[in-house]
């Protein structure tokens, strides 16, 4: 199978050879259809999209932590929707709201997965492209054109949606509800529409690359870490998107045709509406039904990159291959049934809510045995502490940390104080969110050289971004468990109007310093990041030492990725330190052997 | 004070971002220009990894040291001693499996750091070790698993037994209604599509329905101690939650559907306001509002402390503002509270 695809491609390269001079600043920089300058277009939209998605958190912590305070920067940046410096009720859900779905739509599905599976796919599996370049193309225009309309939602007169970035109706389905459930709302939900297109042809894509364009000796076993995980996350994608869909035209219906698939019987400003007979309830299992595998279509891309990246910077291989495949697929299988968590006391029926308990503690298990993976993997290792592998090993604390509290959120039992207060917040953000951010990070800092041609970002200022930023997410995110604790919920604008809360402030002012401090940092990132593409140092071809495929194509781009033949196969990613009867490395001298090596005469091969 | 301390934050964090900038620019005077981790990168990084780990640490005691004491005070609900203590035993665990793998995992970065020369041992695979991981957590969950289930079908099971009285929660934007079954502890029927403003019919009860004519609509929540409460909880516009963080109990409310929760109240607010805890919370509370007061701020009266009732669930402008007080007293003052509160019947006749 993979050898027949092999020479298809070949003979693909050949007949393109002849175009290749032929390329316009249009077809090569804005309509490409070449895998790496789609995922540089995927990347740079993300981090856009974080730096709004950020500095909204920013603003919306300074409220907490100073609530009714006036500050000349709200003016300027919020103008009618922060009176005297003010901020607005209104606008704080808002801002709320915003920061949550382009954080994890926009920045951490697209910019993460979208950057890392569109220039590691074909790299690592040995391709010349993507399955169809077309349609990768129009899945990355189609995320561009949905984040110009989020963007733009911001600037409607009665401002952007306000709901909370999970949407529940009847509030975001009556305008007359809040301000935001109107235009801002409408947006919202056609923007997203859109974002599921984009995601759904790009995962399409990324299954069947995998599938079919594997270079001769790539089995499946032989696939690096990175690229399991980019193929089951497309996998869950494609299940799960879909059902985000219906939810939202279904809203749609009930906002603009008079429908009832969400609302019955509602009174609201002094009148009845005719709704009848729809749940709110069947909205929220539609919206899990996505939401929660959405945590693992941004985790596992994450976790896939740490493997590589640990990896290889550990000079050692990744400790349990097979077993890291299975908690792979263990953990996408049982994303799908778990999403009732989210939903304990919600009204739904208390036996659904024991089962969902029951899978949800389940997942644990496959996560656990990753943590123990990952550690045992630095082990007796030589680790070189590059800014990525910093990134790495800060992702397994965090998982760790905020995985843990999962044990308390996932316990219907536990569940029923805790949920929707700040325990919640924290525990997300620590394990989906700054993990895969942090997943993220350590991808940009390892294929830096691979997207902008040899140059390498400066580690020293790599260094001081991580270690700030490590600092302050556990600064942010450790004390806000107790704040949940003590009985705060989410998503108020303001905690003053209880006594109970008051000596909460301060913890409050804590988190926000610490806040401050973090998004500050990200300004070194971005800095180091636009400065490496124009005045990066080139390093070598293979920087860090690496056994994988991307390594061996040279520094220029061009459409096909490798001059000549595609390198043939011969062994798994992971051969690192490997030695033979006498103690001595398999390439004298050296301690990694590229995929690319045959198997030398009485080596004995992993896995396989 | 606060400007002061966030100022004096930004300087030292200033300061600590050029020393750290400086820091690894020196160690690399003597070394080639590369981008590339070298010994001396390695060595700081290592160090530091375990620097981490104490932060870690620290950051753990810091926290409890200082904040346990805003944590919510002992559960005043029958099942709420039980959650309590599930939720202690989670916690243990969890604080085991955090010491232990944060310490390993940076322990291992700090110790193995790399060098020329080194060489990394290749471990790929050990069947045993990973049984050992696997089955660990497999049967600590499974023991979380069903005493957290066995906790929670009790809780939820809400039934007629032991004579509760039925309340109803009403929720709308941006307040909270309570309804009593009255004397025959019936709810009467009711829809919003029955809701008659003018005739102060607020929460749309079925005026030809006899079991609605003794209902008792109230602002404010009172609860005889002791006796079991069924909640029946509405909402009239958009999800609400009902959230008694004292009595670890939430429940949403969901327009279209009748939810339910179930407790029974153990101590009275008299009671709870001596306990320790909450004599110290209050004490510092309003230490902290005498300090506004004194700047003429808002929220400065001093506070006494009441159970409370809160919104849980985005709702709109003033969800954060969306409360009703509970009152949990003994069943004589119930008794003699709720004698003096209207039934449905004549509050709706006077309006006529």
């Amino acid at each position: 199978m993979s050898a027949t695809a092999h020479a298809q491609v070949d003979g693909h390269e050949e007949d393109h050879g002849h175009h290749h001079h032929k390329e316009t600043f249009v077809t090569k920089y804005i309509f490409s259809t070449d895998h790496k300058m789609i995922s540089k277009q995927y990347l740079i939209t993300g981090l856009i999209m974080g730096t709004i998605g950020i500095a909204m958190s920013i603003l919306f912590r300074m409220q907490i932590a100073w609530p009714g305070e006036s500050f000349p920067i709200f003016e300027a940046v919020l103008g009618k929707w922060a009176p005297g410096g003010v901020m607005d009720a209104d606008i704080y859900l808002a801002l709320v709201t915003i920061h949550g779905t382009i954080m994890v739509f926009f920045v951490l599905t697209a910019g993460l997965s979208g950057t890392f599976s569109n220039l590691l796919i074909p790299l690592q599996i040995g391709a010349r492209d993507m399955a169809s370049g077309f349609l990768n193309m129009v899945s990355y225009w189609l995320f561009f054109l949905s984040s110009v309309i989020m963007v733009c939602s911001l600037f409607v007169e009665a401002g952007p949606a306000a709901a909370g970035w999970t949407i529940y109706p009847p509030l975001s389905a009556l305008p007359m509800a809040q301000p935001g459930s109107g235009m801002g709302m409408t947006l919202w939900l056609v923007s997203m529409a859109i974002f599921i297109a984009s995601s759904l042809l790009g995962s399409l894509n990324y299954i069947v690359t995998v599938i079919n364009l594997r270079t001769k000796g790539m089995s499946m076993t032989r696939l690096p870490l990175t690229i399991w995980a980019f193929f089951v996350t497309a996998i869950i994608g494609v299940i799960s998107f879909p059902v985000l869909l219906s939810a939202a035209l279904l809203l749609i219906m009930d906002r603009s045709f008079g429908t009832s698939f969400f609302l019955s019987d509602i009174f609201i400003q002094g009148e009845v509406l005719h709704y009848q007979g729809g749940s709110p309830v069947l909205y929220e299992h539609l919206f899990w039904f996505l939401g929660h595998p959405e945590v693992y279509i941004v985790l596992l891309p994450a976790l896939g990159i740490t493997s590589e990246v640990m990896s290889t910077n550990a000079r050692k291989p990744i400790f349990g291959y097979r077993a890291m495949i299975a908690s792979i697929i263990a953990i996408a299988f049982l994303s799908t049934i778990v999403w009732g968590h989210h939903m304990f006391i919600s009204g739904m029926n208390p036996f659904l809510g024991s089962v969902f308990t029951f899978t949800t503690l389940l997942i644990a298990i496959p996560s656990a045995v990753k943590a123990f993976n990952y550690i045992t993997t630095l082990w007796k290792g030589n680790l070189q502490l590059n800014p990525g592998m910093l990134f790495s090993i800060g992702l397994v604390s965090t998982f760790i940390t905020g995985g843990l509290t999962g044990i308390v959120l996932g316990d219907s039992t536990l569940d029923i104080n805790v949920h929707d207060t700040y325990f919640v917040v924290a525990h997300f953000h620590l394990v989906m969110g700054i993990s895969a951010l942090y997943g993220l990070f350590a991808g940009v800092y390892h294929w830096f050289p691979k997207m902008f041609e040899g140059k390498m970002m400066n580690k020293n200022l790599g260094y001081v971004h991580f270690w700030i930023t490590a600092v302050c997410a556990y600064g942010v995110f450790f004390p806000m468990h107790f704040v949940g604790m003590a009985g705060v919920p989410r998503r108020y604008y303001q905690n003053t109007a209880f006594p109970m809360f008051d000596e909460l402030t301060d913890v409050q002012v804590l988190m926000t310093v610490f806040a401050i401090i973090a998004a500050g940092a990200q300004l070194i990132f971005l800095y180091n990041f636009v400065n490496s593409i124009f005045n990066g140092k080139k390093g070598s071809l293979n920087p860090w030492s690496s056994n994988t495929l991307e390594w061996t194509t040279p520094h220029e781009h061009f459409h096909g990725n490798w001059h000549g033949p595609i390198p043939e196969v011969h062994r798994w990613a992971y051969d690192y330190s490997k030695v033979d009867a006498n103690g001595e490395y398999i390439i004298p001298g050296q301690d990694f052997v590229p995929q690319t090596v045959p198997l030398q005469p009485d080596e004995e091969e992993m896995h396989h | 004070m606060t400007t002061l301390l966030t100022l004096v934050v930004l300087v030292l964090v200033a300061i600590a971002i050029s020393q750290m900038t400086k820091m690894f620019e020196l160690s690399q005077l003597t070394t080639e220009n590369s981008q590339i981790a070298n010994d001396q990168d390695n060595k700081i990084n290592g160090y530091l990894l375990f620097a981490f780990l104490i932060f870690i640490y620290g950051i753990t005691i810091f926290s409890f040291w200082k904040y346990t004491k805003v944590l919510l005070p002992t559960a005043a609900s029958a099942h709420g001693a039980e959650y309590d203590y599930l939720m202690l035993v989670s916690f243990i665990i969890i604080f085991i499996v955090q010491t232990l793998t944060q310490a390993l995992l940076h322990y291992f970065g700090y110790k193995y750091s790399g060098k020329k020369g080194n060489k990394a041992l290749f471990y790929a695979d050990n069947d045993k070790l990973e049984f050992i991981w696997t089955i660990i957590p497999v049967i600590v969950l499974a023991g979380l698993i069903l005493w957290g289930l066995y906790t929670w079908t009790e809780i939820m099971d809400v039934n007629d037994e032991d004579d509760p009285i039925i309340v109803e929660l009403y929720a709308q934007q941006f307040n909270w209604t309570a309804r009593y079954a009255g004397d025959d502890n019936v709810l009467g029927g009711a829809n919003v599509r029955m809701i008659d403003i003018d005739n102060a019919n607020i929460l749309g009860l079925d005026p030809s329905d006899s079991y609605a004519a003794d209902d008792i609509i109230v602002k404010e929540l009172h609860l005889p101690v002791g006796r079991k409460v069924n909640f029946k909880m509405r909402s009239q516009d958009v999800l609400h939650s009902a959230y008694m963080p004292h009595f670890r109990a939430q429940m949403n409310c969901v327009p279209g559907m009748i939810t339910e929760f179930s407790f029974t109240p153990i101590t009275t607010t008299a009671e709870m306001r001596l306990d320790p805890d909450v004599v110290d919370k209050v004490k510092r509370t309003n230490a902290i509002r005498a300090k506004k007061a004194a700047l003429g701020e808002d929220n400065s009266d001093p506070w006494e402390f009441d159970y409370i009732l809160l919104c849980n669930k985005i709702c709109g402008k003033s969800h954060y503002n969306m409360q009703m007080k509970i009152i949990v007293e003994t069943e004589e003052e119930y008794n003699k509270w709720i004698k003096e509160q209207k039934t449905f019947k004549p509050a709706i006749a006077s309006v006529n």
